[in-house]
């Protein structure tokens, strides 16, 4: 007698030719392009470059549209992509202060030099379905203010910075750390913490970030300000020992302002909570600096009671690809361990009806 | 090469990162070393671990067998052992004695295993502590004191309460009298095979970012008390197929009344010795 219970070569070739077609559903219908996902599910692209740590948006669009629109599955295509690549070096710190801003926000004051920018955005759009959106004809471009490149639009927190009403950006005389290059370890720095919460899920970021607006770690936020725009990279090549302009990218930067704190010998001031995201994934950006200012409990000398403050329990359940791999890794056959609970649980229940009997006898 | 990628998929700085960690792990028997754990093709969970492991020892000269639960035709062996054909072009194999490279998922073969090989494991949760205490930083500290007792105290609670140590596999064991370590969730009728074993051992565990070793014919001893002695898994009745008596067995539920079949989980020893040959 013999049974097939071993998982056949033909069997997983079948279900990836099924998989494929599923993907690209009705024939009759045209294909979705890479350029389209590009331009009209931007957001989309944002949050796969954000999480997947890597800014290319063709890669992340062809990664939509290879996992049928699952994002995770996109992020995970996205992160096994960018393993492949050497690594030549590291861009000298992007400056958000010289950024070409589409939007900037600030829920602290009413006007600040730069002044508020709106930018495409959702708020205050009312959330009702647009049927029938689709035939609609092409509107007329909007009319935007002619750019004004030498505008200044110094960042909020510097502003109250220099009044000393909030305390200095964390500096960090070394190297930062590097979390693809080097494993995690706790307690960890706050460049590492960073760099693991701007890959972090948004959905389990929004919900501890959520959580402290709920009294887990409770901290009182204000937005101080949230912008986006488009920010050059530089590069120093060794060969070359001066810095060029490689490109430029778009990103989403969120600093809020906490309560305040002060001490014997510092009179009071806010704290900062920071959050950044390629794109722009305010969302992920805002939660992020949630999530941060409360990571900062222990090194602010706050009461650690909620699970946004826990470290460990942050970093190391942050990482959706992490994450799903494992949860999902329970499809896996499990024989020989089901088999070995199988054995022990009989010889217990055996034993334990063995002794019942001896009881009644 | 059908890929455009490196030989073994990870570029070359990655795998001289992997066996810098490997060339640690072998120096300390048991220690979990910490490395920088790459994303890789095929999720975490999966064998991340164990495929860099092996995408870092890989020459073009190997031939390489890849198993899960014993089998080399289980799916995740299967595309493991695809990933390996595509991107390394290796011999691969499913007899054990040809393989110069094991990679394993929650067994370890039957046969005996020869100096000349290496057994790769993939790893799930690297830390045998964790359920005892799920803080890395507490479970590192336990390490370095070599304060085991909680452990202890576990296995102890397990008898009293049941009469028997109630952990079945990834049962942990102390490696070379120092490190107590998890051996990956092979089934605790593996255990012995640890001990003492010609090949290299090698454990990785991608999303945990650990790897660790047993050196060959280093001492592995699984805990146990003096007056409850480590035992292994019996069955009553041989494998169904190739009649193997002292071999794990996997259970096969027939039909719906009850109906079942033991058979061999190793399937290369089983074929062997359907075959008659000697299962090497």
């Amino acid at each position: 007698m013999y049974v097939a219970v071993k998982g056949g070569e033909k069997a997983i070739d079948a279900a990836h030719r099924l998989l494929k077609e599923e993907r690209r559903g009705d024939p009759a219908i045209p294909e979705i392009t890479v350029e389209q996902i590009g331009g009209q599910l931007s957001l989309a692209v944002d949050r796969v470059m954000t999480e997947g740590s890597l800014y290319d948006r063709e890669l992340a669009a062809i990664a939509i549209r290879q996992a049928r629109g699952d994002l995770i599955e996109a992020i995970f295509l996205i992160r096994a992509s960018r393993t492949t690549l050497p690594r030549f070096g590291y861009s000298t710190p992007i400056e958000t202060s010289e950024m070409l801003v589409r939007r900037r926000i600030s829920a602290a004051f009413k006007d600040m030099p730069g002044g508020q920018i709106l930018g495409p955005t959702f708020d205050y759009t009312h959330r009702l379905l647009e049927f029938g959106a689709e035939t609609q004809a092409a509107e007329a471009p909007v009319a935007m203010a002619p750019a004004d490149i030498d505008r200044a639009m110094p960042r909020v927190l510097d502003l109250i910075g220099a009044e000393g009403l909030i305390e200095p950006a964390s500096a960090q005389p070394s190297e930062p750390q590097d979390l693809t290059r080097e494993p995690l370890s706790f307690p960890a720095g706050r460049d590492l913490r960073l760099q693991s919460l701007v890959r972090g899920d948004e959905g389990f970021l929004l919900a501890l970030g959520y959580s402290t607006q709920r009294g887990y770690g409770r901290s009182h936020p204000f937005a101080g300000e949230i912008r986006y725009g488009e920010v050059s990279v530089s590069f120093v090549p060794e060969e070359l020992g001066f810095e060029i302009e490689i490109g430029s990218i778009d990103i989403t930067e969120c600093e809020m302002i906490n309560q305040f704190k002060g001490s014997a010998e510092v009179p009071p001031q806010f704290t900062r909570g920071y959050g950044l995201s390629f794109g722009q994934c305010e969302r992920k950006a805002m939660s992020m600096a949630l999530v941060d200012r409360a990571l900062r409990a222990a090194e602010l000398d706050e009461e650690q009671t909620a699970p946004a403050q826990d470290e460990e329990f942050v970093l190391s359940h942050a990482d959706n690809v992490q994450a799903t791999g494992f949860v999902e890794h329970l499809k896996l056959p499990h024989y020989v361990d089901f088999q070995a609970e199988l054995e022990l649980l009989r010889r217990l229940r055996r034993e334990a009806q063995g002794l019942h009997q001896e009881a009644a006898e | 090469m059908t890929t455009g990628y490196n030989f073994a998929y990870l570029n070359e700085q990655t795998k001289r990162m992997i066996r810098r960690a490997l060339l640690k792990a072998v120096a300390i028997p048991g220690y979990q070393v910490p490395f920088a754990s790459r994303e890789m093709p095929m999720p975490y969970g999966w064998g991340t671990g164990g495929v860099q492991v092996t995408a870092s020892i890989l020459t073009p000269e190997d031939t390489l067998k890849v198993i899960d639960q014993g089998a080399d035709d289980t799916t995740n062996a299967v595309s493991i052992r695809k990933f390996f054909k595509r991107t390394a072009e290796v011999a691969t194999t499913e007899e054990t004695a040809k393989a110069s490279i094991i990679q394993t998922r929650h067994r370890i073969p039957e046969a005996p295993l020869r100096e000349d090989q290496i057994l790769v494991f993939q790893v799930p949760i690297p830390e045998p502590l964790r359920f005892l205490e799920p803080r890395e930083t507490e479970t590192r500290k336990m390490h370095a004191l070599e304060e085991y007792g909680i452990m202890h105290v576990k296995l102890y609670e397990d008898i009293a309460r049941h009469g028997h140590i109630a952990t079945s596999y990834a049962y942990p064991a102390k490696v070379n009298g120092r490190y107590v370590f998890d051996p990956s969730p092979i089934p605790k009728f593996d255990n012995p095979k640890l001990d003492s074993c010609a090949a290299l051992q090698l454990f990785g565990a991608g999303r945990e970012k650990r790897i660790y070793a047993v050196p060959p014919y280093t001492q592995v001893k699984s805990l146990d008390f003096e007056d409850h002695p480590f035992t292994i898994q019996k069955w009553d009745e041989p494998c169904a197929l190739c009649g193997a008596r002292g071999t794990y067995l996997d259970e096969i539920i027939l039909d719906d009344r009850g109906k079942r079949m033991f058979v061999c989980s190793d399937t290369d020893h089983c074929r062997k010795a359907r075959s008659g040959e000697e299962a090497a």
